[in-house]
C-alpha cells in the first residue's frame, strides 16, 4: 500500500540547507585527549611480560602432569630438572659441555654466513653466480646435514672438522636462499634510487640492497641458527665425544646411558634455554633496532 | 595565430641545458617489442618548468627514465649541456611517484645527506645543505623521523629535498603528486612553484593530469599515445592556480587535441587491422 502511494509522489528532490559554520571547541575544554596507560595495559602491551606468562603457564603444565604421574625415571618434574640443571651448571660440567658446544657451533655458522653471503652476491651481480645459486640450493638444500656426517668423518676424522663441515652445510643452504630471495624482491624505485644515487657495485649492494633485504636476510639468519644447533645436537648424539670434550648432545646420551633422566632433562632444557636466549635477545634486539624502527616490519 | 606563442616577460633566454633529439625508446615484454616513443624532440631551456604531458601509454615516463639514463634509446641521442646521457647519475635527480623511493633505514635528515656524502660532499657543507632543504619544505619538524611516520606528501617532500640538496643539473619528476590526495596535491604544486620561485632550477615533469600541467609548467610538450610522438609543445607560463579565461582556453585546446589524437588513433588502428590478412 505504502509502496503504491509512493509511486504518485513526485521525485526525490534533495532540499537545500542553509550553510554553517561553527567554532571548535578548544583542546582543554574536551579533557581527556591522551592519557598514560595503566599498569596492566601497558603490562599486557609488553612482549616479555606476556612471554614469561606463557613460559610459567607451560612450566606449571609440566609440574603438575610430572606430580601426577609419579615416576621420575621416565618424567621427572620441573623442580627437580631445574634442581639438576642448577647442580650441573654449578658444578661446571654443564657449562663447559654448553661452551664446546657453542664455539664450534659459532664457527661453522660464520663460515657458512661468509659462504653464503659470497654466493648470493655472485648471484645478483651475474647470471652465471644466478643459476649456480639456484642449481646448488636445489640441490643440496633438501639433503639433511646429518647424512653427510658419515662421509664428513670420513674426510675430516672424528672431530671439529667434520662437524663444522656438517654445520656449514647445514646453514649456507637456507640462508643463501633467503638472502637471495630477499635481494629479489627488492622494490624498482628504490633500486632506480641507489642508481640515481651514482652507486655501483658493491657500494651499491651493501649500502641499498642489503638494508632493504634485511627482513628475509633476518629469517635466513634466525633458520640458519635453528638448523646448526640441530644439527650440532644430533652430530653430537651420533658419534659423541672428541678427544674428551664432549658438547651438550654428548652430555644428554651420556646421562641416558646412566639412566640420569633428570640429567638427560637438564640438557635438553640448557639445549632450549639458549635457544630462546638467542632467538629472544640476539635476534629480537636486531630485529628492534633495524626493520622495526625502519617501518620494515610490524 | 601561429602555433608558437611569444616568449613573453622574461630577459634574455638562459640557454638549452636538456637537448632530446629523435629519441626512440623500445622496451621488450614477454612477446612483443613494443616502441613507447618515435623520433620524439624537445628541449629544455635552463629554468624551465618542462611538463610532458599525454595520456597513458604516450610513453612520457619511459623518456623520463631515459633522460635519467635508465633506459637507453634504440635511436636519437639525450645531451645533458652537451654531453650524451649514458647512464644514470646524480646529476639528473628522480622524484618518483612511488612513496618508496626513501630509504627506510634512514631518517628524514639522513636520507637527504646520504646522496650527498656518497658523491664526496663534507660532512659540515651537506649537513648544512640538507637542513636547509629540508627547512625549505617545511619538514623541520620530523628532520629525525623514520620515512614510514610520514604521510605520502610529507615522504614526497622529502624525496623533493633530497633530490634538490644534491643540487642537480635537471630535477626530473616522474607523476610526483598523482598518488596523493587532491588537497595535498593543490598544496605540493603550490610548494613546488614556491620553492621554483626561491631557487630557480629546471626541472622535467611528467604528468597525465592538463589541470596541473598548465598549473606546474611554463612550458608543456604534448605527446600522443602508442607510440608517443611529439604533438605540440605550449606555453603556460601565464597561468598558475587561478582559474582565468585564458587557463580555460588552453586546457580545452589541449583536451580536445588529446581527445582528437585518441580517435584518430582508434580508426587508424582499425584500419591497419583491416589491411593486415
Amino acid at each position: 500500500m505504502t509502496a503504491y502511494t509512493n509511486t504518485h509522489q513526485p521525485p526525490l528532490v534533495p532540499s537545500v540547507r542553509p550553510e554553517f559554520e561553527r567554532d571548535v571547541l578548544d583542546a582543554g575544554v574536551i579533557g581527556d585527549i591522551s592519557r598514560p596507560l595503566s599498569l596492566w595495559e601497558r603490562l599486557t602491551g609488553n612482549t616479555l611480560a606476556r612471554r614469561i606468562f606463557i613460559l610459567a603457564l607451560l612450566g606449571a603444565a609440566w609440574q603438575l602432569y610430572a606430580m601426577w604421574a609419579d615416576n621420575p625415571l621416565m618424567f621427572p618434574t620441573l623442580s627437580e630438572t631445574l634442581t639438576t640443571l642448577w647442580t650441573s651448571l654449578v658444578d661446571g660440567q654443564l657449562l663447559q659441555r654448553c661452551l664446546t658446544s657453542l664455539r664450534i657451533l659459532l664457527v661453522g655458522y660464520a663460515v657458512g654466513i661468509v659462504a653464503a653471503a659470497v654466493l648470493t652476491m655472485l648471484a645478483v651481480t651475474t647470471r652465471f653466480g644466478n643459476d649456480l645459486l639456484s642449481t646448488l640450493t636445489s640441490m643440496f638444500n633438501p639433503l639433511p646435514a646429518i647424512a653427510l656426517l658419515p662421509l664428513a668423518l670420513l674426510w675430516f676424522g672424528l672431530g671439529e672438522g667434520s662437524l663444522t663441515f656438517v654445520l656449514v652445510h647445514a646453514v649456507l643452504w637456507p640462508m643463501a636462499l633467503n638472502t637471495h630471495s630477499g635481494f629479489m624482491g627488492v622494490s624498482d624505485t628504490l633500486r632506480m634510487a641507489g642508481q640515481n644515487y651514482g652507486l655501483k657495485g658493491l657500494r651499491y649492494v651493501m649500502l641499498i640492497l642489503v638494508p632493504a633485504a634485511l627482513p628475509s636476510i633476518l629469517t635466513g639468519l634466525k633458520i640458519g641458527w635453528a638448523f646448526a644447533w640441530r644439527t650440532l645436537i644430533a652430530a653430537e648424539l651420533v658419534f659423541g665425544v672428541s678427544s674428551g670434550a664432549g658438547g651438550i648432545g654428548w652430555f644428554i646420551y651420556e646421562n641416558r646411558n646412566q639412566l640420569e633422566i633428570p640429567s638427560v632433562f637438564a640438557g635438553l632444557l640448557m639445549v632450549i634455554i639458549i635457544g630462546l636466549l638467542v632467538e629472544s635477545v640476539v635476534f629480537r634486539s636486531i630485529e628492534i633496532y633495524t626493520v622495526r624502527k625502519w617501518g620494515m616490519q610490524r | 595565430m601561429g602555433r608558437v606563442l611569444p616568449f613573453t616577460g622574461q630577459e634574455a633566454d638562459p640557454g638549452v641545458l636538456l637537448d632530446v633529439d629523435n629519441v626512440t625508446l623500445q622496451y621488450k615484454t614477454e612477446s612483443r617489442l613494443v616502441t613507447a616513443t618515435y623520433k620524439v624532440d624537445f628541449q629544455v631551456h635552463r629554468g624551465d618548468r618542462f611538463v610532458l604531458l599525454g595520456p597513458s601509454g604516450c610513453g612520457k615516463s619511459s623518456l623520463l627514465k631515459a633522460v635519467a639514463g635508465f633506459i637507453k634509446p634504440v635511436e636519437g641521442v639525450i645531451r645533458l649541456n652537451g654531453t650524451p646521457v649514458t647512464g644514470p647519475g646524480p646529476d639528473r635527480m628522480v622524484v618518483f611517484q612511488e612513496f618508496d623511493q626513501l630509504l627506510p633505514w634512514k631518517t628524514v635528515l639522513q636520507n637527504v645527506l646520504f646522496p650527498l656524502r656518497s658523491r664526496g660532499v663534507l660532512k659540515r657543507e651537506a649537513e648544512e645543505r640538507a637542513r636547509n632543504y629540508i627547512a625549505k619544505v617545511g619538514l623541520d619538524r620530523f628532520r629525525d623521523s623514520y620515512p614510514h611516520t610520514l604521510s605520502g606528501g610529507m615522504k614526497q617532500r622529502v624525496a623533493i629535498a633530497r633530490a634538490m640538496a644534491t643540487e642537480p643539473e635537471i630535477l626530473l619528476m616522474d607523476e610526483p603528486f598523482a598518488a596523493l590526495d587532491a588537497l595535498t596535491r593543490r598544496r605540493m604544486q603550490e610548494e613546488l612553484l614556491q620553492l621554483w620561485d626561491d631557487v630557480r632550477f629546471t626541472v622535467l615533469f611528467v604528468t597525465h593530469s592538463i589541470e596541473e600541467a598548465i598549473i606546474v609548467g611554463n612550458r608543456i610538450l604534448v605527446l600522443s599515445p602508442h607510440p608517443g610522438q611529439v604533438k605540440a609543445e605550449l606555453n603556460a607560463h601565464a597561468y598558475g592556480h587561478e582559474k582565468s579565461d585564458g587557463f580555460a582556453a588552453l586546457e580545452n585546446r589541449i583536451h580536445t587535441m588529446l581527445f582528437a589524437e585518441q580517435t584518430a588513433a582508434a580508426q587508424v588502428s582499425k584500419v591497419t587491422r583491416a589491411v593486415r590478412p
